[in-house]
Parts: structure tokens; sequence; C-alpha cells
């Protein structure tokens, strides 16, 4: 990568310098580490196995409450399992079906982006009639009758989570090949005889990234909810995955006698998210000058 | 304006078009044979099979079928509900009301709450108002709703008794149906009145509450960043320099010009009304066009299932090009 800069930071610690002025954002991506600390260290770090039925301890309340067990610190659930260990292991499940359903929804959606803003007329009109037919479906319905056509399961869910992502990723990436082809360089290259694939994925695509990567973030914490929907509605990973929204789902029957069996799961996604959410808004305000008022 | 209008409604032609070729087609997707299903033991007779195949046209060519689906879909005939042997027509409309009345709830809930949450935001901006308003709008936009529903039901119908668990209206009553909103019907209602208003409101709160949540904090988000660029402008100065109440300047100058990208961003939330339904309504055992869906999906009832995606997904794309013809209305300098 060839930077010009003249300027005494290097471009990360000028990122970093402008990133680390927004406190929600250090914040978030604190609260984000941990998560993914907690994620790749699970089997270290959880008390137990996430399977493991302890008997005679059914639904037992949180150890901060009254009526609990200092070994089951956020209680146990209907069978007698740990919930702390069971969120625990399911912290790599969520993050990584996030993660998943970003690179196949990037991927795919830049080509297509790409290949719409470069070539216009046809291909623009052909792939955006697609994009607007599917941004049509409102996103959870598309999500779920993917789901039940390829059938319920993690990895199906990932699928079905990222073809509802696409449409963004197209649109982002074609309005920035759109604005950016206009540019001398991208002239310049086609004058120096470079090639179409050459042009876009080595000249125009790094010119983009910045945006792309902020959508990437926001697109991962839809993900991550998306993915949990899917499991809360019984389409997503099966019981007994301890993966968050499955959880939840498995939990409902008992939220009016054992509520923190809903609690903690819940609080979990909505902390992921909003940590998330808070990176990406500070990446943008960091990466995206223009969109800085 | 005139011409402009007429290549928005040009335009919808080959997305609905679209939309009726993904439907039939994700439904063809599906695994499993719709005629096993529709026959059930009877299925393993083959001629009873190959009977049901002509008469469900399955024996054709899938450019036929797809015709045939678009011809009677074009005449209003969706098919029947396997599940129901009714009309696919006849029970969306039947849930629809329900649906709207819930959503007509929730976005009044974020709209009343969200645009002042916006301008005290904007107003005070970088105080201790702005920065809770804000705080409070980033957690309700990154909320899981099938959660937060829960949540909502736990303390407020479980712990504090306040409100009813599910349901639309308490069973004691029967409510004709005129409009098929339940809050309009129960005060026509003879043996209803005042208390079974009360019951339908009661029941509507807390669905409304939770599916209003993530539109609530996107209205406010945007009204804060919208209000902030216009209290900037030279008029609003001016304004305030006259010596008008700044109250005033804020109501009556900052806000109608700020309006413009709100009203932008309130259509394509009505667009999105069916996600957050589909959620709240499972939570809430809500009998509208989100349940039904999901019912449907889970039956493979998939008649029900073609027919409701070609309905929710024409519906979505009227009202945005309904808003979009709105948008060019209020705002002349787009109509070029």
């Amino acid at each position: 990568m060839e930077t010009n800069q003249q300027k005494e930071l290097s471009p990360f610690r000028e990122f970093w310098h402008s990133f680390a002025q927004n406190r929600g954002a250090v914040i978030g991506l604190a609260v984000l580490t941990f998560f993914i600390a907690i994620g790749i260290f699970s089997p270290l770090l959880a008390p137990y196995s996430p399977s493991q039925l302890f008997e005679g301890t059914y639904r037992l309340p949180p150890a901060f409450t009254s009526g609990g067990n200092i070994k089951f610190f956020l209680g146990t659930d209907d069978v007698g399992r740990d919930i702390l260990s069971r969120l625990i292991y399911g912290t790599s499940l969520s993050l990584g079906v996030g993660l998943m359903v970003v690179v196949v929804s990037l991927i795919s959606g830049t080509i297509l982006g790409l290949l719409a803003g470069y070539f216009e007329k046809h291909v623009d009109s052909t792939i955006m009639r697609l994009t607007d037919i599917i941004m049509a479906l409102p996103s959870t319905l598309l999500a779920i009758v993917v789901a039940a056509i390829l059938g319920p399961g993690l990895v199906n869910a990932v699928w079905a989570v990222s073809i509802v992502a696409i449409p963004n990723y197209i649109r982002l990436v074609r309005a920035l090949v759109m604005a950016e082809k206009k540019r001398a360089y991208v002239t310049a290259a086609h004058a120096y005889g470079a090639g179409h694939i050459r042009i876009m994925l080595s000249e125009i695509l790094p010119n983009c990234t910045a945006p792309i990567i902020v959508q990437a973030t926001l697109g991962l914490s839809e993900g991550i909810l998306n993915a949990a929907a899917l499991g809360f509605l019984g389409l997503g990973a099966q019981p007994p995955t301890p993966e968050w929204g499955t959880m939840l789902a498995d939990a409902r029957p008992f939220m009016e006698s054992s509520p923190w069996m809903v609690t903690f799961p819940g609080l979990s996604i909505l902390l992921v998210v909003l940590a998330l959410n808070l990176v990406g808004d500070g990446l943008r305000d960091a990466l995206d000058p223009r969109l800085k008022k | 304006m005139l011409k402009a209008v007429l290549k928005k409604i040009l335009n919808l032609i080959p997305t609905l078009l679209g939309v009726s070729v993904l439907a039939f087609l994700l439904i063809r997707l599906v695994p499993g044979d719709p005629i096993m299903l529709l026959l059930g033991e009877r299925g393993a007779d083959p001629q009873m099979y190959a009977e049901m195949k002509r008469t469900m046209g399955l024996d054709r060519s899938l450019l036929h079928q797809y015709f045939t689906f678009l011809s009677n879909v074009l005449r209003g005939d969706f098919g029947y509900s396997i599940v129901s042997k009714r009309p696919v027509l006849t029970e969306f409309l039947d849930r629809f009301p329900a649906t709207l009345e819930l959503g007509i709830m929730a976005m009044t809930f974020a709209i009343t709450l969200g645009i002042p949450f916006g301008i005290i935001a904007a107003v005070k901006r970088n105080t201790i108002f702005d920065y809770s308003l804000m705080g409070a709008g980033l957690v309700g936009y990154s909320m899981p709703i099938f959660w937060w529903g829960l949540m909502l039901i736990i303390v407020f119908s479980v712990k504090l008794g306040w409100t009813p668990v599910s349901g639309r209206i308490d069973v004691l009553y029967e409510i004709e149906r005129h409009t098929g909103l339940l809050l309009i019907d129960s005060w026509m209602s003879p043996d209803g009145g005042f208390a079974a208003f009360k019951s339908a409101l009661s029941h509507l709160i807390l669905p409304a509450l939770a599916m209003g949540t993530i539109p609530l904090a996107v209205v406010a988000r945007m009204t804060r960043s919208s209000m902030l660029e216009v209290l900037g402008e030279d008029y609003i100065r001016t304004a305030r320099a006259k010596g008008l109440p700044y109250v005033r300047v804020v109501i009556v100058h900052a806000l109608r010009n700020a309006m413009v990208p709100i009203i932008t961003i309130l259509g394509l939330l009505f667009g999105s009304i069916i996600t957050g339904a589909i959620l709240t309504e499972m939570i809430f055992s809500w009998p509208g066009i989100g349940k039904w869906i999901v019912f449907s999906i889970n039956a493979r009832d998939y008649p029900v299932i073609q027919g409701g995606v070609v309905m929710i997904a024409s519906l979505v794309i009227l009202t945005n090009t309904i808003v979009d013809v709105l948008y060019l209305w209020a705002n002349p300098r787009m109509r070029q």
C-alpha cells in the first residue's frame, strides 16, 4: 500500500487519534474486546461445560439474589445447566455467526456493487432491480423464508441473514464507485492500458475501503441481531446449542417464574450489539471525514 | 412533477413483477412435496396423486405455472390456505387491521416522543440532556426487540400486573367487526363501550412500546442531527436577533425546516413496520400478519407464504413510492 502523506503521524496513529476522541467508541471497543476475549478463551473461562447437567439444581436464581448459590453465578436453567457457562460458550457462536455473515455479504455485495457502479447501464439496472426486489421484502421476513427453505440450523441461518444484508453493500459500493470512477487517477489508469478488473480491484476499491469498513461494523451488529432473532424463532441454531437467541427461546416458557433465564442471554446480545454500534459510529467519524459535521 | 410521479409509478411495475417471480420461485425451492402435504396418507395412491397434481397445475411447465399464478394474483386470487382451506386474501384481510393498529400505535409512540427528544438533545447540545438522550437512543437502536418485549412483559405484566400478557382484548368482550381496528370497534360495540376500549388499549400498550422502540431511537437521532443543521443557519440567527422568544424560533422556524429529512425517515420506517411486527406479534401472540406468516412457514402452508410475501412486499413498495411522491411534493428542488 502506498502512502503519500507528508504528515508526522502514521495513518494508523492519525486514525487512532481521532477515534480515541470519541469516548463512546472507546468504551464500545473495550466491551467488544472483552467479549472477543471471552469467545476465544471460553473453555478456560467457563466454570462448567455448557451441556453439563446438575441434578437437583433446576432453575436456581443468580448468586446475588436470595436463594442463589455462589457455584452458579447467573443461576441455572430448567434442566440444571449453568447459565454463565452457556453464555460464555455462546459468545463465540454469536460473534462467529456475525463474522461469517459479514464475510459472505461483504464479498458478494462488494463484487456486485463494483460491477453495477463500474459498468452502469444494463449491468447496473439488472443488479439494482434485484436489489430493489430484495429490499422490498422486510429483512426479517426474507430471513425466515430463506431459513425455512434451507431448513433450520446455524449455518443456514448465516446464509439467510447474509442474503438480507447484501443489498446494503451493493448500494454503498455502487455509489462509491460511481463517484470514484470520474477521478483523474482512473482516467490515468485507463490511458495506461489497465484492464477493467485491474482498475476495479486495485485502483477504485482501495479508495472505497473506509465507508465499507464502517458498513461492515454495522453489518456485524445487524448480523448478530438477525441471527439471534432466527434462533429465537426456532429457525437458527437448534437446542441444546448455547446460542443466545436459542437460549432465549428455550427460556421463554419459564419467564414468569425464572426471569433470569431470559434476562442474561438478551442482555448479552444487547451489550455486544451496542458495543458494535458505538465502535461503528466512532469509525465513521474517524475514517470518513465527509460524514463529519 | 407529474412526469416524475409517472416515472415512479412506471418503475413500480418491474419491481412488483420481480417480487412475484421471487415469491413464486422461493416456494418451489422449499424441500418437501406440496401434493403429499395436501393429501397426507391419501397421496400414496398414484391415481389421486396424479389427479391432485393436475388440479394444482403442477404438471405444467414452470413458465406456464408462473403465468397462471400471475394472472390469478392480478385478479386478487392468491389461492387457498392448506391449513384453514380459506382464501389467502381473506386470511390476509382478516389479520391486516391488527397489524395496522399495532403499527400506527408504535409509530405514534415513536413520533410523539422521538421528535421532542431529538429537539431537546439538539437545543441542549453537549449537555447532560443531550448525552443521556442520545445514549438511551443508541441503546434503543441496538435493542433485540424479541428480548425487550419479554422484559416488558416480565416487568409490567408479571411483576407489576399493570397490563395483560398477550392477545388483543379480554375474552369477555365479543366485538363486532366494523373497521377491524379494536380501539374503534370496541367503542361502537353495544356491550363494550369504555370498558372494552380500555381492555383493548391495555393489550395494545406493551406491544406498541416494544415495536416502537427502534423507530423511536431512529426518529430521535434523525431529529437531533436535522435540527442541529438548521439551528446553525443564518435565518435562525436573524429570528433570534429580532428578539423572538427562543421556543418560538425553535418550534416555528427551525423545526419546520428540519422536518423534510425527518419525514423521509418516517416513510422508510413505515415500510419497515412489518419487520418489527413479525417479532413483536410472536412475543405478544398478537393475531396479525407477522404471526400468521411465521405460523404458515412452520406449517409449510405454501399458498399462504407465497401470497403473503407478494402482498407484504407490494405493500412495502407502495408505501415507499407514496413517500417518494410526498417527498417530491414537499421538496420542489428534488423534482428535476
